[in-house]
């Protein structure tokens, strides 16, 4: 099994994107994710700058670089950059839209269907198989039960062979996304007059219960969950049904610890506690995502 | 411009058809369509009834399949795709690549149409359904500008649906686990948002609580209207300041755009609401039928009428309205 570093899902300063790249080159990720997902505003880091880090980090390691792409997709200016990332010609690329996947369909290049991508079942697989897909991202609303079906399926249709299958495994899960940017919201801000306020905050903003709950995390237009996900003590279950990858998402330096830590849950596996109000399962084992099972 | 008007029963479908929708949707009684409420629906029996009484009227039926199917219950899907075209459906509403698929393999002459659960916003995606399912038609989420709507449909090969009037989701539609984060059930897999099993009121001396799966949504003084706490539209706290962080309780309304919808070539305007009465679909087909029919009589001197407005504003959560998206500065 190996372990990924998925894309960061927040609005850093280009300096601090380089720096935690710098740091991700020494990490003990196999494959590193990296790319704007959320929002096209976002421009400390254009296609070029992404695509010159991904070359970067490439050459510096034997790492996979993956080129992550943007959800969603409004104007045909967006459509453009994602274009011309799908058609670097060099990297992988991680569709996180259909736009996407058609656009790696008439490139014929292979691709990832990443997070946003609705694939729930086997008929679903096969048609983005035949687009060129070769790894697959489980949704984060599925729990271990359904992949599981899945994937025995998959054997028994004779495709397992034919992609990879990674499982979102650590960190603040990407829940949904809006027209609306929430982050300008909060700061009584519209869209169109952001100034770019979210990078100030380099985790989101926290929005809370009126009793204090975590509830989600506001990440400009995305809307992620409250508490981090954390699959650590299913990692042998992931290994055993046949799970790739484990994705541990770039929320912070904290993820470079995490690989260690997932690693290492393959070679000695301990129950690790989790923290009840920072921390949830809940969708891997079939009930609300924010509990712990 | 087609109106298409909901259902939840044989009582609203037939209030939708005699006050003027010119074709209805309607789900399956069971997890295939996102309204998966109780006592909603149709069965085979109600389904054939439907079908009958809107196409005696020469009307249109649309029938929504709309989640998205289990690993491993995949056939369910596909009957409920062989149970609208059994008894006649004019369209089938699809979200799942896998159902559209089916669809399209099996009964190549009924109409698909991309449900808004599929997300599909941009030429390219559009290319990607025109491409693999030959589908006539697309139905937009709601997270478009209206100049971005435009700007779509003058290039998409396939004829475009957005939606007119209701209950606003604020994210892109099948791209949203809010509910399945807090509740383990979501619009993807159950068919259903912040459901209702999960909906708690409590009488507090704080005020009137509604909690969903015990997580405070929202907190009422007594001066103010408590409406269904669906989380996205609840009072939350950020940074000590409270408010309705993602969106208030509000409705969709879009009456003042029939002009520029018309003009770009939307091909049909869609009503929210299956889950609501035959009431609310005799109002709201009533209301847009009027204005649909004055724009087309006399165009040039279309002004939306005070009454249209504040019917439909009755009709609505928290009883506003907004343009949502299509506005962009509510974006």
């Amino acid at each position: 099994m190996k372990f990924s570093l998925g894309p960061s899902l927040f609005f850093w300063p280009k300096n601090d994107v380089l720096d935690f790249y710098q740091q991700a080159k020494q990490s003990s990720a196999d494959i590193i994710y990296l790319g704007e997902t959320v929002c096209s505003k976002r421009r400390e880091l254009r296609a070029k700058d992404w695509l010159g880090l991904a070359q970067d980090v490439a050459r510096d390691t034997n790492k996979q670089v993956v080129i992550s792409t943007i959800t969603l997709l409004e104007s045909p200016a967006e459509i453009q950059v994602l274009k011309r990332l799908c058609d670097n010609g060099e990297f992988l690329i991680e569709a996180n839209d259909l736009s996407a996947v058609q656009i790696m369909h008439d490139l014929k290049m292979p691709f990832v269907a990443g997070p946003a991508i609705n694939c729930y079942n086997l008929s679903t697989l096969k048609i983005l198989l035949k687009q060129g897909m070769t790894r697959w991202l489980m949704p984060v609303e599925l729990s271990g039960d359904w992949l599981k079906i899945l994937l025995n399926q998959a054997i028994d249709a004779g495709i397992r062979q034919e992609f990879e299958c990674e499982v979102f495994s650590w960190g603040y899960l990407p829940l949904a996304y809006s027209a609306r940017c929430f982050t300008a919201r909060s700061e009584d801000k519209a869209k169109d007059d952001c100034e770019y306020c979210c990078i100030k905050y380099p985790a989101g903003r926290r929005m809370n219960s009126r009793e204090g709950e975590r509830v989600f995390v506001l990440n400009g237009i995305q809307t992620l969950s409250g508490y981090q996900y954390n699959l650590i003590n299913e990692i042998p279950a992931l290994d055993a049904m046949g799970v790739d990858i484990a994705r541990i998402s770039a929320d912070s330096t904290a993820a470079f610890t995490q690989l260690d830590n997932f690693r290492e849950q393959l070679v000695h596996p301990t129950i690790k506690t989790l923290d009840g109000i920072a921390e949830c399962n809940g969708f891997w084992h079939k009930i609300a995502g924010m509990s712990v099972a | 411009m087609e109106l298409l008007c909901p259902a939840g029963n044989l009582p609203a479908l037939k209030t939708a058809i005699d006050n003027g929708a010119d074709a209805v949707y309607i789900g399956l009684k069971d997890d295939t369509n996102a309204r998966h409420f109780a006592g909603l629906n149709f069965n085979d029996g109600k389904l054939a009834k439907a079908a009958d009484y809107v196409h005696q009227r020469g009307k249109k039926l649309h029938v929504a399949i709309n989640t998205f199917a289990h690993a491993g219950g995949e056939e369910r899907w596909q009957k409920a795709v062989d149970n609208a075209v059994a008894i006649g459906t004019d369209a089938l509403i699809i979200a799942d690549l896998g159902v559209l698929d089916y669809a399209a393999t099996k009964y190549p002459d009924v109409e698909r149409h991309v449900s808004v659960q599929a997300s599909t916003t941009n030429l390219e995606a559009i290319k990607f359904f025109k491409n693999n399912f030959d589908v006539q038609r697309v139905v937009l989420p709601r997270v478009l500008s209206v100049q971005q709507v435009r700007q779509l449909a003058k290039t998409s090969p396939v004829p475009l649906e957005v939606f007119a009037f209701g209950s606003l989701c604020i994210m892109a539609e099948g791209r949203c686990y809010l509910s399945s984060y807090m509740t383990g059930e979501s619009p993807n897999t159950v068919g259903a948002c912040s459901p209702a099993k999960y909906v708690r009121w409590q009488e507090t001396d704080k005020g009137l609580e509604s909690r969903l799966n015990g997580v405070l949504i929202d907190r009422y003084q007594a001066d103010e209207n408590a409406g269904y706490p669906t989380l996205c539209k609840g009072r939350f706290e950020v940074d000590n300041n409270v408010y309705h962080a993602l969106e208030e309780p509000t409705s969709l309304n879009t009456l003042e755009l029939i002009p520029d919808l018309i003009a770009m070539g939307i091909v049909s305007v869609k009503i929210e609401g299956r889950q609501r009465s035959p009431a609310y679909v005799e109002q709201v087909a009533k209301t847009w039928r009027m204005a649909l029919d004055r724009y087309q009589h006399n165009p040039e001197n279309f002004a939306v009428e005070g009454a249209w407005m504040n019917t439909l504003a009755n009709l609505s959560e928290g009883s506003q309205t907004t343009l949502g998206a299509y506005h962009r500065k509510w974006q």
